[in-house]
């Protein structure tokens, strides 16, 4: 495999997904696909030649024409409030990718899929769920899903309709710190209980997807393994403040 | 792809002391990140060992007791991980490769290692990134047990590469004759990982 080199990609889009997140959809000339799962670097230079380097998932599914990204502005960071506040239409943006062979799935690797992610963390399983829809797969799917409250859950209408489609896809929501009116999902983090209730059974030896903060990470790995589940068939990915993988 | 520049973009200047201790791509990052594969393995001190094998004249294992009576060693400095955080100033505590090298007594032919791990990592390097003051086995951070999150009860610790050779739940050492690709250096990362040349992926 030849070196990965930087490439500059043009935005065709920004487009704000909740408060703190928006997608940024890019045409990348040349671009040789991803799995779902893997994420790209981008390289922000300023004029002095100063420069700021950061990982992001991708979000999109390799059957998409576009690349997109879907960036959480951290108040204190550096790249991510340019990526979501400055970047516009018809800018370009350097970067390289993908990257990461491990935290990827694709309909061959087979399931049921157990996918768990906590905030932006759902942005490389979103990717799965794109491609697992775009290719037709049946692979059953359950997506666990943990937001501080409704309006910070990101691809909140698209992942109703993909829910939607009747193809094995269930979406399951924990609203850990607001809940709207009426609302009869959890209301807590997702926990050994919730991953018992809504994940699969260890005997149906499911392949299960974690991201998150690494408060979530830890809590639901461990407790997949607590419930029976082979280690082996549990992979991880650390998102948030401090990048990925 | 020189002279581009993104639009708008004027980052965040550091201290130039804080920069000049930054390897290429870097940041300072004041926290220490948790960036795992899988699930934490947990392991029990009285079924923990560590062992040197492969192409050594006295391959044999350590418990959680006899690794404590080796002399001790610790490293104070800088660690760099691959996904661009960097950790100035931190140190660890447990004994000198060197020291559990010595105990195996290696053989001429021997010219890389592979660290192996509890839930089932690894990593490659050579022998010579190793030995010679450069890598240590640690159970103490900053002067406290090391969490199983970061790699407790012990990780080997190899700062001058970044921080993924520096194998979490670190179960032993194969010592071999040749080269021989590891866990991350199968799925993309550079085979060496030096920082400072900034080896992330293959072909860097």
């Amino acid at each position: 495999m030849g070196r990965l080199s930087w490439r500059l990609a043009e935005v065709a889009e920004v487009r704000p997904e909740t408060e703190r997140v928006a997608t940024l959809a890019l045409e990348v000339p040349g671009w040789d696909g991803h799995l779902p799962g893997q994420h790209l670097d981008v390289r922000l230079t300023a004029e002095d030649g100063y420069t700021a380097e950061r990982a992001y998932s991708i979000a999109s599914a390799p059957d998409e024409r576009r690349v997109e990204l879907a960036v959480e502005r951290l108040d204190d960071g550096e790249v991510s409030p340019y990526l979501t506040e400055e970047l516009r239409q018809g800018d370009q943006l350097e970067l390289r990718g993908p990257v990461g062979g491990y935290f990827v799935w694709e309909p061959g690797r087979g399931g049921p899929l157990l996918l768990v992610a906590g905030g932006s963390g759902v942005v490389p399983l979103m990717a799965m769920l794109r491609h697992r829809a775009a290719t037709g797969s049946q692979v059953p799917a359950r997506l666990l899903y943990s937001s501080r409250s409704l309006d910070d859950v990101i691809f909140r209408e698209e992942l109703e309709r993909l829910a939607a489609a009747g193809d094995g896809l269930t979406v399951t929501h924990a609203l850990t710190r607001a809940q709207p009116p009426g609302w009869t999902g959890y209301a807590r983090r997702i926990d050994a209980a919730m991953l018992e209730e809504v994940g699969w059974r260890p005997g149906e030896r499911p392949l299960a997807y974690v991201c998150g903060p690494t408060r979530l990470v830890e809590a639901v790995a461990g407790q997949l393994v607590a419930l029976g589940h082979d280690p082996a068939r549990v992979r991880t990915e650390r998102f948030g403040p401090t990048g990925v993988p | 792809m020189g002279g581009f520049v993104s639009r708008g973009f004027k980052g965040r200047r550091r201290p130039a002391a804080g920069q000049a201790k930054l390897p290429p791509g870097q940041y300072a990052e004041p926290g220490f990140p948790v960036l795992t594969a899988g699930p934490t393995p947990r392991i029990d001190l009285a079924d923990w060992r560590f062992r040197i094998e492969g192409l050594v004249a006295k391959p044999r294992e350590w418990t959680w007791e006899e690794i404590h009576d080796l002399p001790p060693s610790s490293f104070e400095g800088d660690i760099h991980c691959v996904t661009r955080w960097s950790k100035l100033a931190t140190s660890f505590a447990g004994v000198s490769v060197d020291t559990l090298l010595d105990a195996v007594e290696p053989r001429p032919e021997a010219s890389h290692v592979v660290a192996f791990c509890y839930g089932g990592y690894s990593t490659n390097l050579p022998l010579d990134d190793v030995r010679g003051g450069k890598a240590w086995v640690v159970w103490e951070h900053e002067g406290a047990p090391l969490p199983p999150e970061h790699g407790g009860p012990a990780r080997l610790l190899v700062p001058h590469l970044y921080f993924w050779k520096s194998a979490k739940w670190v179960a032993g050492l194969r010592l071999l004759d040749h080269d021989a690709p590891g866990f991350w250096e199968s799925l993309g990362y550079h085979n060496r990982g030096d920082p400072w040349r900034e080896e992330r992926y293959w072909g860097d």
